[in-house]
Parts: structure tokens; sequence; C-alpha cells
């Protein structure tokens, strides 16, 4: 466990060192002065140096990274160009709505991508094709598309769900529930497509070994031999690609949140983007950053809790 | 004087890579002949020119507005509807095309230029620049691409190529991760070892013989990177944040707005995007399937399937109708034998074809007996085995015959009635031991669940009887190899816990495929002991082995089998000293126990034939040193050699019963 802890935190070090480097480096590239920006056309000259000097603009780039990065470990991101309330505060109230997403999201992706999976490797032939057709279509339709057609459907057409909104867990859940089901059938239906694949190829791949053989020789009923035994060593390879597909699924929040109006960390970010909101946009690929790396810590855990060979 | 000259050159490069380019033309010509691929290539050929002269092309301009007409239905003069503002659909499908194109090429323009060679000189030269490559491919997998992309669009607002070119570069390093991998390949390779030996420059290795040989896996990855881009670049125009000009995803913008009052909107932007992604998908599959094919070609056609094509046909439907009956010695099953085996054919799709791969098995096995099974690989020994647990690999039947155990036909039984004997009358033992056990499994519960399906016992008690079972097949400190897994334990512990896991149920009856091929010599011969203590416990055995040393040690009567058919069945001692089918007589004279030292071992010319192509009358007969015509005419009946416990298929068998086995 130490090893794994150890390893991972060699991999994500750097990549969160990269991603906040690249996007200070990048964000320093804004042509403009912040200050003239925020104060607007009408400000002195002094009173936009001013406002350089309390941002902390006016030293080199090495020496305000060294700074962000200071606070940003305390925990202070700094605040936002437009609306003045600190970054960190926005981040934390914005996340739970992101990760309620793409639990949901993965839950969906995992339970109907193994079922349909392990269904289309044992019936093989028609249903197995459909599989094929459907990852394949999958992969192809722009989710922002698929959350439209499910939205023209289930909200517009037959007002079932919600168009968009979000109600919090705490005020109703049942509101809460409704108002994330399109948003996470939107993001998990595609999902389930690259986990139905490599589950059909697991279990495929699994049945043609030596010991489920040895095992139906032995009389252990194939329900068992299939859910006991063969999901049990296809599993490792189905943990690494809902890893694969969760990191995925953050790129798609960013859609999905601003289609269904949820405010979290992907609507977030593409209304700092737009405004030009760089100590939110900074905070935002933070979080993300280090949210991705702590998946893939966990995916490692998993991985390794359940390969033996890894493991003892 | 110069034309001449130059025109010498020119032929001459053209003939030092005819190999080369007719490949590649081939490589072409395979791709375009698979319908999917040709006619995903063609869509995409379509689409890029009917969007880059969108100007001349659309009907409208794309932002020509008609409000008289704004949000309605396909019509003659808007084929595709109109959308906000009375703007054509079709001109705006069409203009919008040029910007997603435009970002593609973008993307995989920075993709490619940095990717590629970053790859080619990570394979070649190996050392800081590999591990730095391989570094950042790490990195930037673990890195939320879009979140990137949004930084840099907030920085170049509106500037859509500029992220697309990020995108690219961010995509570049697991471009060369692949890339260096392919190159790795070819660098082994002798023409490459060669022309390095040779003293060419390393800049000119790349490029004439690492590029054309990693073009086809650049092909595959940049096609599905395009498709990811054409997705990130709708995805952008969706979001308002590229461009302000007609594009697909803007469309889809447009549409969502509008999704109450004109659904049809999200149609043609939708159906356009997902086409388009798609066809790159199923052109990238089949780039991957003809580069597949490119270097296994040669297996994929052997010669003998065409010329054995109407030899095939020839043979073996007459063939089929003759099967012959089960006339001859095995008349009716034996019901005082535990084990009895009447006429078995077993028939498997060969090409599609049903083909019969073991035909008229018939043997007993009393009770207390072992029996064994010999012949060579291919002959059938292994299908038999399994058959007779109703375990035949996918489509394939039992077409007749009779399997008889403890009075029941398990030949016609249904999988409830086959459940209940397998495990607990009759026990398997695999021939790779290690193989056999589940990965994910510790050995004592493999075995504990075995116990407790046959026994319905508690989990304690099973494991209780797992540890026994352990100590049984003298496996030394069974409580450690309970909580060892299949990897931990070498090939004879893993067989021990196998026997221990077919002897959970107390069976009358242990099949052993094989069941020491696989093992050290010395941990052999402990495994036969453990089967010899089986038998002296009254257990039954059917042995498949091919070491006669095994079959004489252990065996009271054997079986031989040859393509698919039982050729002789006799006691043990019988065969050995006197076998009465040649290729009994064969096999006995090339065991490498009996070579004399200095002289070369005999072997039985040729090699068994595959099921489709059996011959008409005797399987052995081109293999056969006495082969006459009679045993080319018609199928031979397995009969009982006079006043003898014994029987073999053959028209003449060796006239040496009683005496030397040898000519």
């Amino acid at each position: 466990m130490h090893r794994i802890l150890f390893r991972w935190l060699l991999g994500a070090v750097p990549v969160v060192f990269a991603v906040t480097v690249l996007t200070f480096v990048l964000t320093s590239l804004v042509p403009g002065d912040p200050g003239r920006t925020i104060l607007g056309a009408n400000a002195s000259p002094a009173q936009v140096r001013a406002l350089d000097a309390q941002l902390g603009l006016d030293h080199p780039l090495p020496v305000r990274y060294w700074d962000w990065l200071a606070s940003a470990l305390h925990g202070d991101l700094g605040d936002s160009v437009t609306s003045g309330v600190p970054v960190s505060d926005q981040l934390t109230s914005r996340l739970g709505v992101t990760l309620s997403l793409i639990g949901g999201a993965v839950l969906v992706a995992a339970v109907a991508g193994v079922a349909l999976g392990v269904l289309s490797a044992l019936k093989g032939g028609l249903l197995g094709r459909v599989v094929d057709g459907i990852s394949l279509v999958g992969l192809a339709v722009p989710n922002f598309w698929f959350g439209l057609l499910l939205m023209s459907a289930f909200a517009v057409r037959l007002p079932v769900f919600p168009v968009s909104g979000y109600v919090p867990l705490t005020d109703s859940p049942t509101q809460w529930f409704e108002s994330l089901v399109l948003p996470v059938l939107t993001l998990g239906v595609p999902a389930t497509a690259p986990v139905a694949k490599q589950t059909r190829d697991g279990v495929l791949d699994q049945l043609g070994r030596d010991y489920v053989r040895v095992l139906r020789a032995r009389g252990v009923p194939e329900r068992s031999v299939v859910l006991r035994h063969v999901l049990r060593n296809a599993a490792a390879p189905i943990v690494t690609v809902l890893g694969v597909v969760v990191v995925t699924l953050f790129g798609g929040t960013v859609l999905a949140e601003t289609l269904f109006v949820l405010p979290g960390l992907g609507g977030l970010a593409v209304t700092a983007a737009q405004t030009q909101d760089i100590p939110m946009v900074q905070g935002v690929a933070l979080v993300f950053t280090v949210t991705v790396t702590l998946i893939n810590l966990l995916i490692e855990v998993v991985y390794t809790m359940l390969d033996p060979k890894v493991r003892t | 004087m110069k034309t001449p000259t130059a025109r010498r050159t020119a032929s001459g490069t053209a003939r030092t890579h005819p190999r080369r380019d007719s490949a590649r033309r081939g490589f072409v010509a395979r791709l375009l002949r698979k319908p999917t691929a040709a006619g995903s290539a063609g869509y995409l050929l379509l689409v890029v020119l009917v969007t880059v002269p969108a100007g001349p092309l659309a009907p409208y301009s794309p932002d020509g507005q008609d409000l008289t007409a704004a949000l309605q239905g396909p019509s003659g003069a808007h084929w595709l509807g109109t959308g906000e503002l009375g703007r054509d659909v079709l001109s705006r499908l069409l203009h919008g095309g040029q910007v997603t194109l435009l970002g593609v090429v973008i993307t995989l323009a920075a993709y490619l230029l940095l990717g590629v060679p970053a790859g080619m000189v990570a394979g070649y030269r190996g050392g800081f620049f590999d591990r730095l490559v391989l570094r950042t491919a790490d990195l930037v997998s673990a890195v939320p691409v879009i979140i990137v992309l949004l930084v840099v669009l907030s920085v170049f607002t509106g500037d859509e190529s500029a992220a697309m070119a990020a995108n690219g570069l961010l995509g570049a390093p697991l471009l060369a991760r692949v890339v260096r991998s392919a190159t790795l390949g070819v660098k082994e390779e002798l023409y490459v070892r060669a022309a390095v030996a040779g003293g060419i420059r390393d800049r000119v290795i790349i490029r004439r013989h690492v590029l054309p040989r990693v073009t086809g896996v650049v092909l595959v990855q940049a096609s599905v990177y395009g498709a990811y881009a054409v997705l990130l670049e709708t995805g952008l125009g969706f979001l308002g944040l590229g461009t302000t000009e007609a594009s697909w995803g803007s469309m889809i913008a447009e549409a969502s707005k509008n999704i109450g009052t004109d659904p049809w909107l999200l149609v043609p932007s939708g159906f356009m995007i997902t086409s388009f992604v798609l066809a790159l998908g199923l052109l990238s599959d089949g780039l991957r399937d003809t580069l597949a094919e490119r270097y296994a070609a040669p297996a994929r056609k052997p010669p003998s399937r065409r010329r054995g094509g109407g030899l095939r046909g020839a043979a073996s439907q007459p063939v089929r109708g003759q099967v012959p009956g089960t006339a001859g010695v095995f008349e009716e099953p034996d019901t005082e034998a535990l084990l009895s085996v009447r006429g078995l054919t077993v028939s498997l799709p060969i090409e599609g074809t049903p083909t019969d791969v073991i035909r008229d098995v018939s043997f007993d096995l009393r009770a207390g007996e072992v029996l064994g099974i010999v012949g060579e690989t291919g002959c059938g020994k292994t299908i038999t085995a399994t058959s007779l647990l109703g375990m035949l690999p996918a489509d394939g039947r039992i077409a007749s015959g009779s399997v008889l155990f403890e009075g029941a036909d398990l030949a016609g039984a249904d999988a409830a009635t086959l459940r209940r004997v397998r495990g607990r009358r009759i026990g398997w033992i695999s021939q790779d031991p290690v193989s056999g056990l589940d990965p994910s499994f510790t050995a004592g519960a493999q075995v504990a669940e075995v116990v407790r399906l046959h026994t319905g016992c508690t989990r304690k008690e099973a494991r209780q009887r797992a540890l026994e079972l352990f100590a049984k097949v003298r496996l030394p400190d069974p409580a450690r190899i309970a909580v060892s897994y299949p990897h931990q334990l070498s090939g004879g512990m893993a067989q021990r816990v196998g026997i221990a896991a077919a002897l959970a149920g107390e069976p009358a009856l242990v099949i052993a495929d094989e069941p020491t091929t696989a093992l050290d010599v010395t941990v052999q011969a402990e495994i036969l002991d453990l089967l010899r203590e089986l038998r002296s416990a009254g257990t039954s055995v059917v042995l498949i082995t091919h070491d006669w040393g095994v079959l004489a040690d252990l065996c009271d009567r054997a079986v031989v089998m040859y393509a698919g058919e039982v050729v002789e069945e006799a006691e043990v001692t019988d065969l050995v000293t006197a076998p009465a089918h040649p290729y009994t007589a064969g096999l006995l004279r090339s065991d490498p126990h009996h070579a004399v030292p200095g002289e070369p071992l005999p072997a039985v010319e040729g090699a068994v034939p595959p099921p489709p192509q059996w011959p008409v009358g005797c399987h052995f007969q081109n293999r056969c040193p006495r082969v006459s015509e009679a045993c080319r005419a018609k199928p031979v009946v397995i009969s009982q050699l006079a006043e003898l416990e014994r029987s073999t298929r053959c028209i003449r068998p060796l006239e040496l019963i009683g005496g030397p086995a040898h000519d």
C-alpha cells in the first residue's frame, strides 16, 4: 500500500505542478492590462498601477507563481475578478454538484456496461453485434447533442424531468434526483459503450481459459462460473477502463452542466473562460487536476486489490 | 547528356523500392476492398468536397436572413429548413463544415508534426529523449484536456485555432508513445540492422525505413484523434467559446435555444457531426484491420485450404454417409461396466462445415480399473475425454453413440443431470495444473467451493475438509497452501491442489488428461504415485497419456486412438508385447524409452490428418507400411481378434499376436 501511495505521489505531483505552471504561464500571456480591464477605461494610470501592485502583477512571473502556489497550499486561490468572491468558496460550493453528476454517470456506465457486456459475451451473435454497434455510435454521438435529444424527449415532449436547473439534496431529495436524471444519462449512457466492450472482450477471453473448463468439469453451476469466477478475473481491465471514463467525464461535465444549467465546476469553468476570470480559471484547473489524480489513485488501489499477483 | 543520367537515377530509385511501393498500393487496395472502410472514406471525401467550395455551392449566404421564414421545417426552398432569423440550415451546415474541418486540420497538423518525429527518434535513439517522451505521455494522459483548452480560450478569446493547436499538442505525446513502440519493432529487423551496420546515417534510416513502416499505425491514430477533434471543436462551438461564424457546434447551440418550438433543428447538425465522426471511426477500424492483415497475410490463407477444398468435398461427405454402425465387437453397452462407451461420434463445425472429430469410439471401464487412452496429438483423446462429461467446444455436439455411466446415458443427458455427475461422480484432472486453477482465488477457497457444492456443508466445514484433502494428496503444510494463490504454487503443488479438488466430491471415476505432461520428471513420479493410490482405494481412472511408460506402469487396459478412431483396444501387457495394429506397433517403436543409443529413433512417417482430410478407408493408410488396395476401398470396422480379449481396426492385423513385436 505504501508503494502504491509513493508511486502515485511520484506521478501526481508533477502532473499538478505541470498543469498549474502551464495555466500560470498561459494566463500571463493575456493581452492588455488586468488592472485596466477591472477598473475600466476611465481609471487613471495611477489607479491601474496601484491595483496591479495589489494583485502582485508588478513582480516577475516565477515570483508570482511562487506566491500563488504558497497561498494555494493554504487554501487561498485569490478572488474572482468578476464577482470579487474568493475562488475557493466558489469551488467548494460547486464541487458537490459535479461530483454527484460524475458519480451518477459512472454508476450508470458501470452497471449498464458490465450487464450489457456479460450478456453479449454469453449470448453472442445478434446481441454482440448490437453492443458493437452501440459502442461505435456511442463514441460518435456528441454528448451535448445526446443530452438535447433526451431533453427534447423527456423534458419538453413528455415533461417527466425538469429541463434544467439543480435542487440541492438537502432541499429535496426527490427533486435533487429528478434534476440529475437527464444530465447523468447524458454523460452515463455514451460512457456505457467502452465499459460494455471491455467487459465483453474480457469475459470472452476468460471463458476460453483452462480454469473455466475445469470449473465446469467439477460441476460448478454456469451462473457461478460467470458471475463469481469469470467476472472476477475480467474485473481489473474493466476498472482501468472506468478510470479512463471518469477522466473523460470531467471533460463532459463542462458541456453537460452548461446544457442543463447546473451550478457545477464545469459550468463555472466555461463562464470563467468567457469572462476572462483568470484566478477562477486557475482554480478550476487545479481542482480538476487534483481530482483526476485522486481518481487515478483510487483506480490503482482497486486494481491492486483485484489482482492477487500484484497484491501478494 | 543530363537527361539520361537523371532518368537513370529516377528509375534506379524506383527499382530499389518496388516491393514497398507495391505493398503500399496493396494496402490502399485492400483497405478499399472492405465495404465499410471504402464507404466511410467515400463519405468523408464527399463531405470535404461539398464543404470546401461551400461559397459557390450553398444555395444561400450562411448569414442571409429571411424573417418571414424563421424556424421552418424542410421545404423546396430550404431543403433542410431554416433556423433563427430564417437562415438556411443547409447553407450554414456547408459553411460550418469549413470551421470544423479547419479545426481538425490544425489539430492533426500539430499532432502529427510533433508526435511522429518525437516517437521515431525516441524509439530509434532511446536514452534520455525516450524517457522524456514516455514521461510526458504519462503526464499528458492525466491532464483534463478540456480544462487546458478553456484556459487557452480565456487567454486567446474566441481564437479557436489556438485551442485546436493546443489540442493537437496535448495529444502528440500519446501519439509519440505509439510510434515509439512501432519503431522499436522495426529497429530490430534485419534490413534496418544491416543499414545501420552499413554506416547509413540515422536520419536517412529513419526517413527511408522507419517512417514507411510506422505510417499505418500513425494513420490509425490520426483518424481516431481526428474524430476526437471533431467532437471537441463542435463542443467548443456549442459552448460559444469558438468562432462566432456558423459552425456545426453553434448550430446545435441554436437548436438548443429553440428546442421547445423547433426540435427539427437538432437533426441536421447532429446527424452531420455523428455521421462524420462515425465515418472516421469506421475508417480507423478498417485501417487497423488492413494493417493486421498485412503482417498476418501468409497465415490467413494456407495453400492446403484451396487444394484441399475439392478433396474434402469429395472425401468427407461420402465418409460421413458411410459411418460404420456399431457392428463388430461392441454391440450392446456392457451393463456390468462402470463406464461403457458405444459408437461415440462428436461433430464440430470446421470452417463452417460440421465435421466428425471423433468417430465410433467404443470402450468399457470396469470399477476399480485404470484405462489408458494413447495416441499422438490430434487423434481425439481429449475430445473423447471431455465429451464423456458432456463438455464440448462451442457448437460441438454428440452426433451419435452412448456414454453409459452408472446406468445413465450421459450422451443424451440434460445440463442438470450432467452437473450432478460432474465433480460428484466423475472427477477431472487437467493437463496444465496452474492454468487449471482460477488465478483470483486461493487454493483453499477453490477446493472448499467444490466441497460445499457437492456436500452442502457449511463454509467452515468445507475449509476443514479442504485441508484434509490437501493432506491426502500429500501437500506439505496444507494450511499455508490453502491461503496461497495459484501463481505462488509450483506446477507439482498446483497439480496436487487440482487432484484434491477432483476428489472433493468423492467420485467413482477420475478422468486425468495428461496429468504429468507439464511437470518436471521428479514430480511426475509423485503424481503417478497419487493416481496409483486412488486406484488402490477403488476409484476408477481414465488416463490420457502419450507415455508408454506411464501406461504400462499404471493402466490395466488401453485404447489406442488414431485420427478420431479407436484402432486398438487390449490389456496393456498384450498391447505392449504384441501390438495388432500397425499404428500401435509404430508408436511403440518410436517410444524414446526403447531408444537404442547411437541409433536414430524410428518415427512413424508423416502426420495425423486433420478431420476434414480423413481418407475414405483406413485413416492410417497413408502412413502404414502394410497398406493395400483393400485398406483404401472402404471404412474399416473394429473387430475382435479370435478368442482374445482384444480388438483392432485393421483388415490385416499384424500376424504377430503371441510372436515378437518387431518385424
